[in-house]
This record gives structure tokens, sequence and C-alpha cells, in this order.
């Protein structure tokens, strides 16, 4: 599509403000409404537009498979690791309450709020990729005549 | 050095947060591994995991005896707000058994995986059986309805990666096929829990069982249990809902059929009795409902057609997939009688035929491996040259059979005993007139292997290697000894039974 000026120069102009949109629903989702999956997949589709407009393998210059793919694991590390991390911290598995602390009070979130923080981190981080994965897996497929 | 480390297990296996070690370690463990991406330290690393999480579940099951019922609270949130993992009897007897075979199998796979898996797939094989045995062991140790789709989901969306990955064209075919029926049981179950959760407005199985006996929304009831029940019909591929199996087992690597073939459909069946024993009541399911019935006449033209089935097959694989599907009814026979010896007899054979159908399709694996088939003309006379996992077949075979001194004739005793005792004579006489067709299978394959001219094929193998045989030697031994002793099979599931019977208030 990429011999379209309008597709071209349209979705050129959209991409930034898709990522940053997707940015605010991940980090705006214990405020307001949103949260990982929502951002994750908001996020993806700026991928993949870029994909669709400008060819498969662009779009796997920006985010190569192999990266993609391991981001799908380090999501659910982080996810889990949170809750390994409230352990140590002397807690139950994910109770937040342990991850109370005192730097830059105010700045960094605190205690539950710092918990779903995180652990919606790394439920975006992994849809983001798992949703690119699967764009990449269909669009990789030869078309047979 | 030796007192430290004795010291150390002690302090770990009083460790409160057990239950969801459990549960973590292996899912934590299977990302991680994608991320390291090296083949050897992968396999080494989910072995060590695989072991570990066995030792959680003894560690549990021990403390279950010793205390009784314990819980853990996510996130420090008390029922029925947060989510709680509950281990008494019953669930620790489980996760013990799945955990264990989740164990042995990946010790015996590396020769076998590394024959029938492509190279560079091996670094996501593990990881997917991981995460297999993690939503295994959560629908086993969770408190929480919904959180038993969740882990219902996770086991059943990595064994569809994990039987696709069979080496004919035919095993994604029969992935897809399982795909489809699967999630559609699982659908009816989300459907289920749904309904419920309109009724009580709480997932936590204790708080809903509570509402549910003061509620009088009985339509709502009637079809929240309808949906739950034939999805995990589906799951546990009961006749004649069991279209699915004989394909999934047959066409993936001979590693992931054991595996799946020993835990997956008794995971799912224990996530039946759940429903019926502890969120429901057996007097709903069995007197306002005539399931009892209903699942007699299922179990029992089951065993005699999926039997029937096996007796034909050319294929070994396929030959002890029907195999399963009957085995199925028998848990469904004893189950169904709602009384404790029954519910007994239902759970130890749950266990028993893990170890028995785990070890045979071990040695159809080994097979696999050396002969490069799983066709029986192509096994013909495999016993001059592969003696060893030739005897391993014939005591597996026993323990299907059920003769006595193996672990399928307790439990089959158990089922005929508590059969005759309810005064179900017909039903008896069928059962054992049933163990007849299973001597007709079992026999087919001794036969070939043991009597026959050794066919081009067989000429060109030799034994198993130990790596594999050992393991496989483990878990039939392990039929044999149950067979004999049983105060860790048969006695847990009494003590399981039990439990579950006074909680849903069957007075004995």
């Amino acid at each position: 599509m990429i011999d379209f000026p309008i597709i071209r120069v349209v979705s050129k102009f959209m991409i930034p403000y898709i990522l940053l949109f997707g940015l605010y629903v991940q980090f705006h989702g214990d405020f307001g409404p949103g949260g990982g999956f929502q951002a994750g997949v908001i996020f993806a589709s700026a991928i993949i537009l870029y994909g669709l407009v400008f060819g498969l393998p662009a779009a796997k210059s920006v985010a190569p498979e192999w990266f993609v793919e391991k981001l799908i694991a380090l999501g659910l590390v982080i996810y889990a690791g949170t809750g390994f991390t409230c352990i140590a911290l002397g807690g139950n598995f994910l109770d937040y309450d342990v991850l109370d602390h005192h730097v830059l009070p105010g700045f960094l979130p605190h205690g539950q709020h710092l918990g779903i923080f995180v652990v919606e981190l790394g439920v975006g981080i992994t849809v983001t990729s798992v949703m690119i994965v699967i764009y990449y897996a269909f669009s990789a497929r030869e078309r047979r005549a | 050095m030796i007192e430290q480390l004795i010291q150390f297990l002690d302090v770990v296996s009083k460790s409160p947060h057990l239950p969801v070690l459990l549960i973590a370690i292996p899912l934590v463990a299977a990302p991680l591994l994608i991320l390291i991406g090296n083949r050897k330290l992968v396999q080494i690393l989910s072995l060590i995991v695989a072991w570990v999480v066995f030792g959680i579940s003894v560690a549990m099951l021990g403390r279950v005896l010793a205390t009784g019922a314990f819980e853990y609270q996510l996130g420090g949130w008390p029922s029925p707000y947060g989510i709680v993992y509950r281990v008494d009897h019953f669930n620790a007897f489980v996760m013990l058994f799945v955990s264990a075979l989740g164990a042995l199998v990946l010790t015996y796979s590396p020769p076998s995986v590394a024959a029938e898996i492509p190279r560079s797939k091996h670094y996501l094989f593990y990881p997917s059986y991981l995460l297999c045995m993690t939503g295994l062991l959560g629908m086993c140790v969770t408190g929480d309805l919904f959180n038993v789709f969740v882990f219902l989901e996770i086991s059943s969306l990595s064994s569809y990666a994990l039987i696709s990955l069979g080496k004919t064209r035919r095993a994604p075919l029969a992935s897809l096929q399982y795909l489809i029926l699967g999630t559609i049981g699982a659908t009816f179950f989300l459907l289920g829990i749904g309904l419920l959760y309109q009724i009580t407005g709480t997932l936590n199985m204790a708080d809903i069982a509570e509402k549910l006996a003061a509620s009088d929304a009985k339509r709502a009831e009637l079809v929240a249990f309808a949906f739950m029940t034939v999805g995990l019909f589906i799951k546990m591929a009961v006749f004649p809902l069991h279209t699915w199996l004989p394909n999934a087992y047959t066409y993936a690597p001979s590693v992931v059929t054991t595996f799946i073939a020993a835990t997956s459909t008794k995971v799912s069946v224990y996530a039946f009795v759940r429903m019926v024993y502890t969120i429901y009541t057996p007097k709903f399911a069995f007197e306002t409902l005539p399931l009892d019935r209903a699942m007699v006449v299922l179990a029992l033209i089951g065993i005699f057609v999926a039997s029937i089935a096996a007796i034909y097959q050319t294929n070994v694989k396929r030959l002890l997939a029907y195999s399963s599907v009957a085995q199925i009814g028998y848990m469904l026979l004893g189950i169904g009688l709602a009384t404790e010896a029954g519910v007994a007899a239902g759970v130890v054979h749950m266990f028993n035929h893990a170890f028995i159908k785990g070890g045979l399709f071990m040695v159809v694996g080994c097979f696999a491996l050396r002969i490069g088939s799983v066709r029986l003309e192509d096994w013909r006379g495999a016993a001059s040259v592969m003696p060893m996992t030739c005897f391993a077949w014939a005591v597996g075979g026993l323990g299907l059979i059920g003769v006595p001194m193996t672990a399928g004739f307790v439990s089959k005793w158990m089922l005929l005993t508590a059969t005759m005792d309810a005064g179900n004579l017909t039903v008896a006489m069928l059962m054992l007139i049933s163990s007849l067709l299973a001597v007709v299978y079992v026999w087919k394959v001794v036969e070939a292997i043991y009597f026959s001219e050794p066919s081009e094929k067989v000429k060109a193998a030799k034994e198993a290697p130990l790596t594999m045989l050992i393991p496989t030697y483990v878990v039939i031994g392990a039929t044999v000894v149950f067979g004999c002793w049983t105060v860790y099979s048969a006695e847990i599931a009494q003590l399981a039974a039990k439990a579950l019977l006074n909680a849903s208030g069957v007075v004995q």
C-alpha cells in the first residue's frame, strides 16, 4: 500500500499518536478506564498498521521477530516476578501491601498502587508482543495462486 | 553440608507459600526458559523445575495428612473476596500423581524428544510442557471457580500446541480438532460459571455452595449445572464426547501423549467431582437430576464400545487411546455411586490408571524411538531384540486388565465391591465382562511382540536406551507396588472420599 500517498502520509502521521495513546491507556489505567490488555492491543496496532502500509520487512526491522518472542516471555516474568518479590518481602504472593516504600513519595507509586502498576506493565508487554507475533504469523504465510 | 540441606528442606516444606509456589514456579520458569533459549540448559532446568514441583506436592500431601486441609490467600485477600488456594486430601492426592507423572515423563523424554520433535522447537517444547503442568495443577489447587477455568485454558492451549508438534501432517489437524471441541467444552464450562456467578455473586467454591443451598433460582442452577457437566464431559472424553481423543493421542509426539494421557483427563474428572460434591450436592445431581443413571449408561456403553474399538486397532497408540476412553468409564461408575466406597474407587482409579497408562505409553515411546513406528505389524517379534521394553508392556498390560498384584486390580476390586454394596449386580457383572475385552487388546500386542517372526524393522532395531527404560520401569514398577501396598493410594483416596462426602452433607 506504499504506492498510495494518502494512506502513507496519514498513517505516518497517525502512528506516533497511536503509540502515545497506547502508553496513556497503559499508565493511566490505574486512574481511569484502561490497563495492560487494552493498551497492549492499541500499541500493537501501531506496529501492525506500519506493517500493513510499508510491508512486512519494514515492520520486522522495527520489531524483529526474535525480539518480540522474547518480550512475550518477559511480560510474564515481570508479572510473576512481582509475585515473588512480594513473597521475598514477607507478604503473600502478589500481596502488594509489602511494596510500600518511602523513595520519592508522590512521584513513584506506592504499595497496592505500585504492585498493580508493575503487573499491568507486564500484561501490556505480553499482549503487545503476542498481537504482533500473531500478525507476523498470518502475514508471513505464502500466498498460493 | 547434608545437615544444612536437610534443615533447608525442612524449613521449605513448612513454608506457608507452598500452594502458590506449586503454580508460580513452573509458571515463571516457562518464560524464563524461552528467554534463555539454550537447548541443553532449557532441558536441564525444566527437569529441575518438574522435580521441585513434585517435591512441593509431596510436602503438601504430608501437611494435609498431618494437620488437615489448609488455605493460601493470594495477595493477602481473605476469601470470599480474593482468590484462595485450598489444599485438602482430594486435590493433594491428585496433584501428587500429576506432578509425579509430569516429572517422570520429563526425565524419560530427552531421547524421544530429540527423535520426534524438530531441534528448532525444543526450546519451546519444554516451556509448553511446564505450562501444561501448571494448568493441570492449578485446576486442582485453586478454590476459586473462575480460576479453574483460567487454568483449564492454560493447560488446554499448551496441550494443543504440544500435540501439533507431532511429526506427521495429521498432527496439526488432530490438534485443531481437539482445539475446536476443547474450546466448546471450555466455553460451556464458562457459561455455567457465569450463571452461577449471576445467582450467587461469588466465585469462591465454598461460598457458592453455601449460597446455592439458600438460593431459589432453581432453573438457573439447573442450566449452569448442565453446561458445566457437558463442558467437563468433553474435556474428560466421556463417550460419546470422546471423538477428539483418539486422533490427538495418536498423532502427538510420544512424550506429549504419555503426559496428557496420564494426567489431563483425570484432572477434568477431578474438576467434575468438585463440581458435583463441593459446589452442588450429590443429592442435586443424583436425586433431583438423574445424572447417576445417565453416567452409568454412558460409562458402560463407553467401556464396551471403546474397548471393542481398541481391539480392532492396528496402531498401538490409537489402541491405548480407545482404552483410555473406556477407563474414564470406570471412574465415572465409581463417582456416580455417591457412596464413600464408590467415590474412593473412582478416585483411586484416577491414580492407578495414571501410572498404568503413563507406563504403557512410555513403552510405546521406546518402541517408536527404536523401531520408528507404532503400527503393530512393525512390532512383530520385538521381544527378540528389545526384551526389557516388551516385558514392561506385559506388566503394564496386566495392570490395565486388572490382574491381582497390580494397581489395576486394586481399583477394579474396590469398584466391584462398591457396586455390589450399592446392590447393582448387573453393573458389576457387566464390569467384569468388560475386563475380558481388555485382555483381548492387551494380548493382541503381547502375541505380536512375543510370538511372531521378527519384522524387517525389528531386525534393524536395538534395545531402548537406559535413560528411557529406567523411568519406564519406575512407572511400571509403581503399578505393581501400588497393587500390593495401598497405604499411599487407596487409603488416601478413602480419606479424600470421606472428606468430600462429609462436606457435602451425605450421611454415612
